[in-house]
């Protein structure tokens, strides 16, 4: 079990570090947010990260990747969550591309991963139709039409569906909303008939879409896992993708702390330095341990996947349960002991506040993963 | 040293417990063990050095490198096997090892390392508990010894101990962290009275000790005269490794009934769930808590050795240690109801009277050792180090 780094992960994140500081600071996402940048990030950024090899960590050499880890992808993801960078990582390689590897069969993965993992080619998931996270909870509907399917539906919070080559869709195509079975994986087009993709803007300055299917026929070869048995496929991306997402949300947590606790050391309020005050000295203890025991279970949810072991889902969801916590508490705490200032749009803090609850809520909130894991254990 | 041998030693270890050790005692923490099987696989166990595997062998230990010394341990839980978990294995052996004079090691470690001799703990005082250093009790040096008056407070297993490790004042002039003296005593002598205290558990484990004119060698100070202070620290340094990294959480791996089987017992299933949601969100949380604190220590202890520590993580294990042994009692209460609160049989049954008792033995946990506050106050003081 790695909870530590390796020597070459510690090389990756000063490496990732030295990166982002140059050429990603935070006031970078602000300056997209505020020019209401038509992608939402940056292509030149995002390729350059694929040729330094970070977007093809997770992927086969066979497909242009790097076949390294996610305790690898990981240190990437975690230098991205400090700097709040809003390149295309979750969209494209964690829920899209883990899709595709996880699902696709071998053309379907040479036609699409080697573009990925050069930063030339953008995926997303169409999964969500309502708010709050139910994986399986899908009405859209694929029906067979000759070779094919024609699907019909609608889909919410599309990560980066504006700009998506490909939305991998999840349709049902037996069963009733909610049911796991009867659910299928299709790879479609964001060229292709029928389909209208409306960019919304999210509260943490990132994109997704609502994604309209009004009869687009997708090929039967377009197919990714079994008919019917797509949700094989989709729990084990999401778990992945989950986990992923907390290491990027670690790193979030620790710029936010670093932040919060230089400010309880400078500013000063009736004469004295405000973390002299032991109400305040005592939260910034308890925010310590948030992120202390977040960075433990994301490490060890990170080496179940790349230890192949049995408790993937079990570790996803006591990570996933841990970092949304973690992420009420650090985002709040940061804002409140910013005091005014940290209400303002102009001290950065804020963009951590918002990112930190838009991560909290996507692919599962704590109350969501605590019963998940009470489910996986057998209560 | 190659992983192959590694695993050469992991099953020579196995195998030893696994012929030496009776079944009767494969059972974990309890203490109502057959007493006479019990000495014999000590001694047995200490004829190895496998008590403290980590020792050097001139000391009673078996002089084994970290990665043997882990295979034993774990081994040994693995059988849960009885072990030695005293104040002289696991906090004095260490502060000697560290700070001890080549003569007081070999007085005092090998029958530590032969469970032969009890140690017990002389910090607390009526009025020096979370401010320590404020303690009182006096010593006054008569030739090569030690005369000490005063008394401490919540010394466990004070009525059993042969031995105490004491903190005494030896200069009541110098600033009150400097004039403090850590020393070793006999506790059977004329000068020491032990007074049981029976606490809201209705166990007396923990004493009231008074010294009046009690006796010291001179050369059982360990460390320099007023230096005290920082062996004491570092002894409470092991105290807090022992407890925030023990594997099954003291008192809660001792249960004849686990949390979740009482739980699901309790509060009844419905369709493969837990029938009350909130308690299941509860449960979950728990279970997260108790393997995010290991691997919490894990990590921590992983780090340290590869160099990569940042922040030290000792005040903190102890404080969520704490906080997750006496949340995991309050779930258990809540799931028994009424039925958690019998003092006695009958109407009572001995899982539910035992978790009624640990509910009310771990309310100290957040207390001994430095409260949760104070473990509070040194994480932002030394780890954050913000400004007081």
């Amino acid at each position: 079990m790695a909870l530590t780094l390796t020597e070459d992960q510690l090389i990756l994140r000063d490496m990732a570090r030295s990166f982002f500081d140059e050429k990603s600071p935070v006031e970078r996402m602000r300056t997209l947010r505020d020019s209401r940048d038509t992608t939402g990030f940056s292509h030149e950024l995002w390729k350059e990260m694929g040729k330094l090899g970070w977007i093809g960590i997770p992927f086969p050499e066979a497909v242009g990747g790097a076949e390294l880890g996610y305790g690898e992808l990981g240190v990437v993801l975690s230098e991205c969550g400090r700097v709040l960078a809003p390149e295309p990582f979750v969209s494209t390689v964690l829920l899209g591309g883990n899709a595709v590897l996880l699902g696709g069969n071998e053309p379907l993965q040479k036609e699409l991963l080697p573009d990925v993992c050069r930063g030339e080619r953008l995926l997303s998931l169409a999964f969500h139709e309502h708010g709050r996270f139910a994986p399986h909870a899908v009405e859209t509907g694929a029906t067979r039409d000759g070779d094919g399917f024609r699907i019909r539906g609608e889909k919410r919070f599309v990560l980066d569906g504006h700009v998506a080559d490909q939305i991998v869709t999840v349709a049902r195509t037996a069963g009733g909303s909610g049911d796991r079975a009867g659910l299928t994986l299709f790879v479609v087009d964001a060229d292709a008939a029928g389909l209208s993709v409306q960019r919304t803007e999210l509260v943490d300055g990132r994109n997704a879409a609502r994604v309209t299917f009004d009869d687009v026929t997708v090929d039967a070869t377009r197919v990714l896992g079994e008919i019917d048995r797509g949700a094989d496929v989709l729990d084990a991306v999401f778990d992945r993708a989950t986990i992923g997402l907390c290491a990027e949300m670690v790193g979030t947590f620790e710029e936010a702390f670093e932040r919060t606790l230089a400010y309880l050391k400078t500013r000063e309020q009736f004469g004295v330095k405000i973390g002299t005050f032991q109400a305040l000295r005592h939260r910034a203890a308890h925010m310590f341990g948030g992120l202390e025991f977040a960075r433990s279970v994301v490490r060890d949810a990170q080496s179940a996947i790349d230890d192949g072991r049995g408790d993937v889902a079990e570790c996803a969801s006591a990570a996933k349960a841990r970092c949304s916590e973690v992420a009420n508490q650090i985002g709040a705490e940061a804002i409140q002991m910013h005091g005014g200032i940290g209400m303002t749009d102009e001290e950065e803090i804020g963009l951590f506040f918002k990112r930190l609850k838009a991560a909290e809520l996507t692919l599962g909130d704590a109350i969501y993963h605590r019963n998940r894991f009470a489910g996986l254990r057998g209560y | 040293m190659s992983s192959a041998s590694l695993e050469e030693f992991r099953e020579e270890v196995h195998v030893w417990i696994e012929q030496t050790l009776p079944a009767e005692l494969r059972v974990g923490l309890r203490k109502d063990l057959p007493k006479e099987s019990r000495r014999r696989w000590i001694s047995a166990l200490a004829e190895r050095g496998w008590i403290v595997p980590d020792w050097p062998v001139e000391y009673g230990g078996a002089g084994l490198d970290r990665k043997r010394a882990a295979i034993v341990k774990s081994e040994l839980a693995a059988f849960r096997a009885p072990t030695i978990r005293g104040f002289g294995v696991s906090m004095l052996g260490p502060t000697l090892l560290e700070f001890g004079t080549d003569e007081q090691k070999r007085e005092f470690l090998p029958p530590i390392a032969r469970d032969e001799v009890q140690w017990c703990q002389g910090y607390s005082e009526p009025g020096a508990g979370s401010d320590l250093a404020s303690l009182q009790t006096r010593a006054v040096r008569e030739g090569d010894e030690y005369v000490i008056t005063g008394q401490k407070i919540w010394t466990s297993y004070a009525h059993v101990a042969d031995w105490i490790f004491c903190l005494v004042r030896t200069d009541p002039d110098a600033p009150k962290h400097d004039g403090i003296t850590f020393i070793l005593f006999p506790m059977k002598q004329p000068g020491v009275t032990v007074s049981p205290l029976k606490l809201i558990d209705g166990g007396a484990d923990f004493s009231q000790v008074f010294f009046d004119g009690a006796r010291a060698q001179a050369k059982h100070v360990v460390g320099p005269v007023g230096g005290g202070w920082t062996v004491a620290k570092r002894l409470l340094q092991h105290e807090r490794t022992t407890d925030g990294s023990s594997e099954e959480g003291g008192i809660t791996g001792a249960m004849k009934e686990s949390l979740v089987d009482l739980v699901k017992r309790e509060v009844g299933m419905e369709d493969g769930a837990l029938a009350d949601p909130t308690i299941r969100q509860r449960l979950a949380a728990q279970e997260m808590e108790k393997r995010a604190l290991g691997l919490t220590m894990a990590r921590a202890m992983a780090e340290a050795r590869a160099g990569q520590a940042t922040r030290d993580i000792g005040s903190l294990g102890k404080y969520r240690w704490a906080s997750m042994v006496k949340n995991e009692q309050d779930i258990a209460m809540l799931a028994l109801g009424t039925q958690g609160l019998g003092w006695s049989a009958p109407g009572f049954d001995e899982r539910e009277l035992e978790r009624t008792k640990a509910w009310l033995t771990t309310r100290a946990d957040s207390i001994w050792g430095g409260t949760n506050e104070v473990q509070l106050n040194v994480i932002a003081k030394r780890v954050l180090q913000i400004p007081e």
